[in-house]
C-alpha cells in the first residue's frame, strides 16, 4: 500500500500490516553526536510557558484544583475545544475547554466523582448524579463481587491502593498510529478483525472480544469528530512533522478525555517523531529552532494534563500525577541505538521549559548508548532531578526494541501488550501476621489462616519462615482472585476503548502484582537469623513489639546474608502468585514499587524485628531502609541490583539521592562520574534508578518556604513530583531519606 | 597474609583520585593535623580486620562502576603505618586489573613505603603547609619529609596530584600558593594540583569524641577566595 504523504519514507512491511516498529526501523537517523546542536526556548515558547507558569500558581493558591467542570461527563467529545492562548498554541487540544479545568469521570465509581468534587468544595451536578443513579460502575460491580474476605484484606491494608474505584490505567495506546496511518486506516483494519472473529464458534470470550471490537471502532470514530472540532482531519496519514506530533497528541487526548486511569503514559514517541522532523529539514521547511519549538509546545500541553483525584488517591499517590511516561533512548535489536536527535529534544524541554515532573522523562540505558548521549543525560539529571533509568539490557532480551514503560517501571510492547495494575500487597505486614497466627494487631482484625501465635522469647529463622510461607501462600491466591474480580469488571463496566483500539486485536496481557516493605521484611528476617529477636506480647498473648539484641546485617551495604533474604522473598511471592489462574490468562509479574504508598503503608504496619517503630514508613520501592547504608552509595545499589528482574518483571524501583559535592569536585566531572555509575548500576543487571542531586538543605528550605520553590522537582518512586505539591507527611519522609555525602 | 586494620570504607568516592573510586580509610595515624577531618581514624590497631584479599575482593565487587578512570584508593589515618598490608592489597587489586590510588602525607618513607609504591599507580600527596613552622606546629612533623617523599615520586616517575586544604589565615595566602605552584613545577610528577576548602562537617566527630577541634573556630574559605587561588595554580 501507497500514501502520499508517505513520500521520501522507506517502504516496508509496515505499509501492508499495522506494524510501527518497523516503520521506524526502516527510517530512523541514528545519532551519536553531542548536545550541541540543541536550540534554546523561542520568544513565541517562553511566552506561553509565561502564561502556563501562571496558571500553576493560580492552581496552587486555590488549593491545588483550578477549577472542575461538574455537569460534564468526561468524553472525547463533550467539551468545547479548549486553548490556552490559540493564536500562539502549535499543538491544539485540551481535556475540557478551559487549561487546567479538570473534568469528572464517574464511570470507575460515581461516589469517587462526588467525593472529589466535594473535596475541592464543588458539588457534582444533579444530572450526572442521576444518570449514573441508573448505571452499575467498576466499583460498585467489584463490590457486587468481592468475597467477604477480600473486603477484610483490602479493610485491614494488607492488600492496598488497589484500583477498585479509580481506573486502572498502565494502559499505553500506540498513538503514533493514528499519525502513520491516519484514522480511517485504523477502522479498516479493526474492521477486519472484526470480521475474522466472526468466523469462529461464540463462546464468552468471542462474544465479548467482538463488542469490545465494536466500542473500539466506535470511538475511532469519536477521535476523528473529536480532532474534528479542533479544525483537523485526521483520517489520512499526518504529512509532516507538526501533523506528526498534533495526530499522536489527539490521540493520547482522547485516551485521556476517556479515562481516568492512575498511569497514563504515552510511549515512546520522540524518535518516531524524529523521522517526520528530519524529512521536513532536510525538505527545508523545518528549522531546528522551529523542531524543538514542536516538542516545546507539545510537551506543555502534556504538562496542563490533570485528573480529579480524592484525597485518599493523594495519599497514595502524592503529588497530583499523571504518569505520561515517555521512553527515550535504548538500543535496537540490530546493535544500532535508538537515539536520535529527538531524543535530546525532549530532554531539552527541561532546560527550555523549565524542569518538571511531567512527562516522565524515562531513559532506556544501555552500556551501549552513544556517550554524548549518556553525557546529555546525566547533565540533565544533575540540573533538573527530573529523570529516570531503567535497563535497557535487561528489558530488550524480553520485550524487544519498540517497548515502552507504563507508569514508572512496568514495560510492555506498545500496542501489543497491557497489563492489568494491581497495586500492592503490604509484606511486612503479612511478616506481623503470620507471627500472631492469622491476627493483625494494628487493625485488630482475624485474617487468613487461624493458628497459635509462635511461641518463645527468642523468634527463631527456620519456625517465623515456615509460617511465613503459609501466609505468603494465602494471599497470594487471595490477590489474584481480588485482581481477577476487578480487572473482569473494569474490562466490563470501563474499558478502555480508545487506547485497545490502538492496540493490536490479539493483545499479551500482563496481571501486575507489587510488595511494599521489602527491605523492612529482609532486615527483619536478617534480625531473627543473625541477632536476638524477643518478641513483647500484649495481655492476650499477641505480639505487638520485639526488642532486638545484638548486630545484624542490613540490606543495602552489599552484604549477601541479607540481600539474598530479600532475592528469595521476592521469588516466593511470584512463584505463589502464578499459582492461581488469571482473567484472561493474564502472565503474573511483580513489582517492588511504592510510589508514594509507603508513607501510608508504614502507618498501618506495627513495629518489626529491624528495629522500625510502628506507623513508621516504609522506605519507597525496593530501597534499604532509610540510613542503614554504611558503606556508601554504591553498596547500597550492588544490594538493590541483586533482586532478580526475572522475578520482578514488573520492576523494581530504587530513589537514589546524592548532593552534588559528593558526585565529584567540578560540573564536567559529576557528569562522567553520574555516567560511570549508570553503566555500572545496569551492568550489574539492576532495573531502575530515580537520580536526585541535590541537598537535603534545600529541600528543608522549600519545605519551610514553598512559595519560593514553586518548580523544585524530586523523583520519589518512580516518578517526579513538584516537591511543594507533596503532602507535609510525604516531604517530611522524602527529606528524612539517605542522602549520600560526603563524608 | 599481613591483616589490615580498616576504619571504614567508601563505595562511593569521586574526590580521593580520579573516576568513580572504592575508598579505604585505614586506621591509625602518625600525625595530629589540626584540619584533621577524621579524628576517628588516629588510634592504632583498632577498627575492623581485613586480609588484603577478602578487602580487594570486596572492591571487586564495584569494577562496573569505575569506567575508564577509576579504581581504588587507600586513605587514613596514615596509609604508610600499614604499608605492608596496603601493598599486598595493591597487589589484589592489581590481579582484578584495578587502578590504584595512594592517599598520603607522605611523612614515611621507609624500604616498606617504597615497596608500596611499586604498586601504586597515582598518589594524593598533601602538602599541607609550604613553611615549616607551621607543619611542626600544626602537624607533627616537618616539612622535609613530604619533599622527601615527592622527591623519591618524582625520581621514580610516578604519577602525582598534589593536595592541600586551604585554611583561612594559614594557608588562604597567595605566597603560600605560588610557593605551593613552584614545589608543583619543580616536580615533573605532579601533574595536577587541588586545593580543598577547609570544611568543619567533621566537628560532629570531635564533639562525638569529646576531644577538642584545634580549628573548630575557623571558618570555611569562601567559594570566590577558593577560585582565585585556583587561579594562581
Amino acid at each position: 500500500m501507497e500514501h502520499k504523504n508517505w513520500h521520501g519514507f522507506k517502504a516496508g512491511a509496515w505499509q501492508n500490516e499495522i506494524n510501527v516498529r518497523d516503520f521506524i526501523q526502516q527510517n530512523y537517523k541514528v545519532y551519536e553526536g553531542s548536545d550541541e546542536f540543541l536550540e534554546t526556548a523561542t520568544e513565541r515558547t517562553t511566552e506561553l510557558m509565561k502564561k502556563v507558569q501562571l496558571l500553576f500558581k493560580l492552581e496552587r493558591q486555590y488549593g491545588g484544583v483550578l477549577d472542575i467542570d461538574t455537569a460534564t461527563v468526561s468524553g472525547l467529545t463533550n467539551y468545547a475545544p479548549g486553548y490556552i492562548d490559540q493564536k500562539s498554541e502549535i499543538i491544539v487540544g485540551l481535556q475540557t475547554n478551559r487549561p487546567l479545568k479538570r473534568g469528572v469521570n464517574p464511570f470507575g465509581g460515581i461516589r469517587m466523582a462526588r467525593q472529589a468534587c466535594e473535596a475541592y468544595g464543588y458539588t457534582l451536578s444533579k444530572n450526572i448524579e442521576n444518570e449514573f443513579h441508573y448505571r452499575t460502575t467498576h466499583n460498585d460491580g467489584v463490590f457486587h463481587a468481592y468475597t467477604d474476605e477480600m473486603r477484610a484484606a483490602r479493610k485491614c491494608h494488607v492488600i492496598t491502593g488497589l484500583p477498585d474505584a479509580y481506573g486502572r490505567g498502565r494502559i499505553i495506546g500506540d498513538y503514533r498510529r493514528v499519525a502513520l496511518y491516519g484514522v480511517n486506516r485504523l477502522i479498516e483494519e479493526k474492521k477486519k478483525d472484526k470480521a475474522a472473529l466472526a468466523e469462529r464458534n461464540f463462546r464468552s470470550v468471542e462474544v465479548r472480544l467482538d463488542e469490545e471490537l465494536y466500542r473500539q471502532i466506535l470511538y475511532l470514530g469519536k477521535l476523528k469528530e473529536m480532532a474534528n472540532m479542533y479544525g483537523f482531519d485526521i483520517s489520512e496519514p499526518a504529512s509532516n512533522a507538526k501533523e506528526a506530533i498534533q495526530w499522536t497528541y489527539f490521540a493520547y487526548l482522547a485516551a485521556i478525555k476517556e479515562q481516568n486511569g492512575a498511569a497514563m503514559s504515552l510511549g515512546r514517541v520522540s524518535s518516531f517523531f524524529d523521522i517526520y522532523i528530519e524529512r521536513d529539514i532536510e525538505a527545508g521547511i523545518l528549522t531546528e529552532k522551529e523542531a524543538q519549538e514542536l516538542f516545546d509546545d507539545f510537551v506543555i500541553k502534556l504538562r496542563v494534563a490533570r485528573h480529579l483525584r480524592t484525597p485518599e488517591y493523594n495519599e497514595l499517590f502524592g503529588g497530583d500525577p499523571m504518569w505520561i511516561t515517555e521512553a527515550v533512548g535504548g538500543m535496537g535489536e540490530d546493535g544500532r541505538t535508538l537515539v536520535t536527535k529527538s531524543s535530546f529534544r525532549v530532554l531539552n524541554t527541561l532546560y527550555t521549559l523549565g524542569s518538571s515532573p511531567e512527562p516522565n522523562l524515562t531513559v532506556l540505558w544501555s552500556t551501549q548508548l552513544p556517550e554524548g548521549f549518556k553525557k546529555f543525560c546525566a547533565k540533565v539529571s544533575k540540573d533538573t532531578d527530573s529523570i529516570q533509568y531503567e535497563n535497557d539490557d535487561v528489558m530488550r532480551p524480553i520485550y524487544g526494541d519498540d517497548y515502552a514503560i507504563a507508569c514508572c517501571v512496568s514495560a510492555m510492547r506498545i500496542g501489543k501488550e497491557m497489563q492489568f495494575f494491581g497495586a500492592r500487597c503490604n509484606l511486612a505486614k503479612l511478616m506481623l501476621i503470620a507471627i500472631n497466627g492469622g491476627y493483625d494487631a494494628t487493625s485488630q482484625m482475624h485474617i487468613g489462616p487461624q493458628m497459635p501465635v509462635l511461641k518463645g522469647d527468642k523468634l527463631d529463622y527456620d519456625a517465623l519462615m515456615e509460617r511465613f510461607d503459609i501466609y505468603i501462600a494465602w494471599l497470594s491466591r487471595l490477590y489474584v482472585n481480588t485482581m481477577n474480580v476487578i480487572h473482569y469488571m473494569h474490562d466490563k463496566y470501563a474499558y478502555e476503548k480508545i487506547q485497545m483500539a490502538l492496540h493490536d486485536t490479539d493483545v499479551h496481557r500482563y496481571m501486575a502484582f507489587g510488595i511494599a516493605g521489602l527491605s523492612v521484611v529482609a532486615d527483619s528476617l536478617s534480625a531473627v537469623k543473625y541477632a536476638n529477636v524477643r518478641p513483647i506480647r500484649d495481655e492476650k498473648g499477641y505480639v505487638v513489639n520485639f526488642e532486638t539484641t545484638g548486630e545484624f546485617p542490613k540490606f543495602g551495604n552489599d552484604d549477601d546474608r541479607v540481600d539474598l533474604i530479600a532475592k528469595e522473598m521476592t521469588h516466593k511471592v511470584i512463584t505463589e502468585l502464578r499459582k492461581t489462574p488469571t482473567y484472561r490468562e493474564a502472565e503474573h509479574t511483580l513489582s517492588v514499587l511504592t510510589i508514594t504508598s509507603n508513607v501510608m503503608y508504614g502507618k498501618n504496619t506495627g513495629s518489626t524485628p529491624d528495629g522500625r517503630r510502628a506507623g513508621a514508613a516504609f522506605a519507597p520501592g525496593a530501597n534499604p531502609m532509610h540510613n542503614r547504608e554504611e558503606n556508601g552509595a554504591l553498596a547500597s545499589l550492588n544490594s538493590v541490583a541483586k533482586l532478580s528482574y526475572e522475578d520482578c518483571r514488573d520492576g523494581i524501583s530504587n530513589t537514589f539521592s546524592i548532593t552534588p559535592e559528593a558526585l565529584g569536585r567540578d560540573e564536567d566531572e559529576r557528569v562522567d562520574n553520574l555516567v560511570s555509575i549508570l553503566d555500572g548500576y545496569f551492568a550489574k543487571k539492576a532495573h531502575h534508578i530515580n537520580i536526585n542531586v541535590l541537598n537535603r538543605e534545600t529541600l528543608m528550605k522549600a519545605y519551610e518556604d514553598p512559595e519560593s520553590y514553586p518548580n523544585l522537582t524530586i523523583r520519589v518512586s518512580g516518578y517526579a513530583v513538584n516537591f511543594t505539591k507533596l503532602s507535609r507527611e510525604h516531604q517530611r519522609e522524602v527529606i528524612s531519606r539517605t542522602f549520600h555525602e560526603v563524608m | 597474609m599481613t591483616k589490615g586494620f580498616i576504619h571504614s570504607i567508601q563505595s562511593l568516592g569521586t574526590v580521593d583520585g580520579p573516576g568513580v573510586r572504592f575508598v579505604v580509610f585505614t586506621q591509625g595515624c602518625n600525625l595530629r593535623c589540626g584540619c584533621c577531618h577524621n579524628p576517628d581514624t588516629w588510634e592504632l590497631n583498632k577498627g575492623t580486620e581485613y586480609t588484603a584479599k577478602e578487602l580487594a575482593d570486596k572492591a571487586s565487587r564495584f569494577i562496573p562502576y569505575f569506567g575508564k578512570e577509576g579504581g581504588v584508593t587507600v586513605s587514613g589515618g596514615e596509609p604508610l603505618l600499614q604499608s605492608e598490608f596496603c601493598k599486598e592489597f595493591f597487589e589484589e587489586c592489581k590481579k582484578y586489573g584495578l587502578n590504584t590510588c595512594l592517599d598520603t602525607s607522605g611523612s614515611i618513607l621507609d624500604d616498606r613505603a617504597k615497596k608500596l609504591l611499586e604498586v601504586t599507580d597515582r598518589v594524593l600527596l598533601d602538602i599541607k603547609y609550604t613553611d615549616n613552622e607551621k607543619y611542626i606546629e600544626h602537624v607533627g612533623c616537618t616539612l622535609d619529609k613530604p619533599l622527601a617523599f615527592l622527591k623519591y615520586l618524582d625520581d621514580k616517575n610516578i604519577p602525582t596530584t598534589l593536595r592541600q586544604v586551604i585554611i583561612p589565615g594559614l594557608s588562604d595566602d597567595e605566597e603560600n600558593i605560588k610557593r605551593l605552584a613552584k614545589i608543583k613545577d619543580d616536580h615533573k610528577c605532579v601533574d595536577k594540583c587541588e586545593l580543598l576548602p577547609f570544611r568543619k562537617i567533621c566537628s560532629i566527630k570531635y564533639e562525638k569524641m569529646g576531644i577538642p577541634f584545634k580549628f573548630g573556630d575557623i571558618e570555611t574559605p569562601s567559594a570566590e577566595l577558593m577560585e582565585n587561588l585556583k587561579k594562581l595554580i
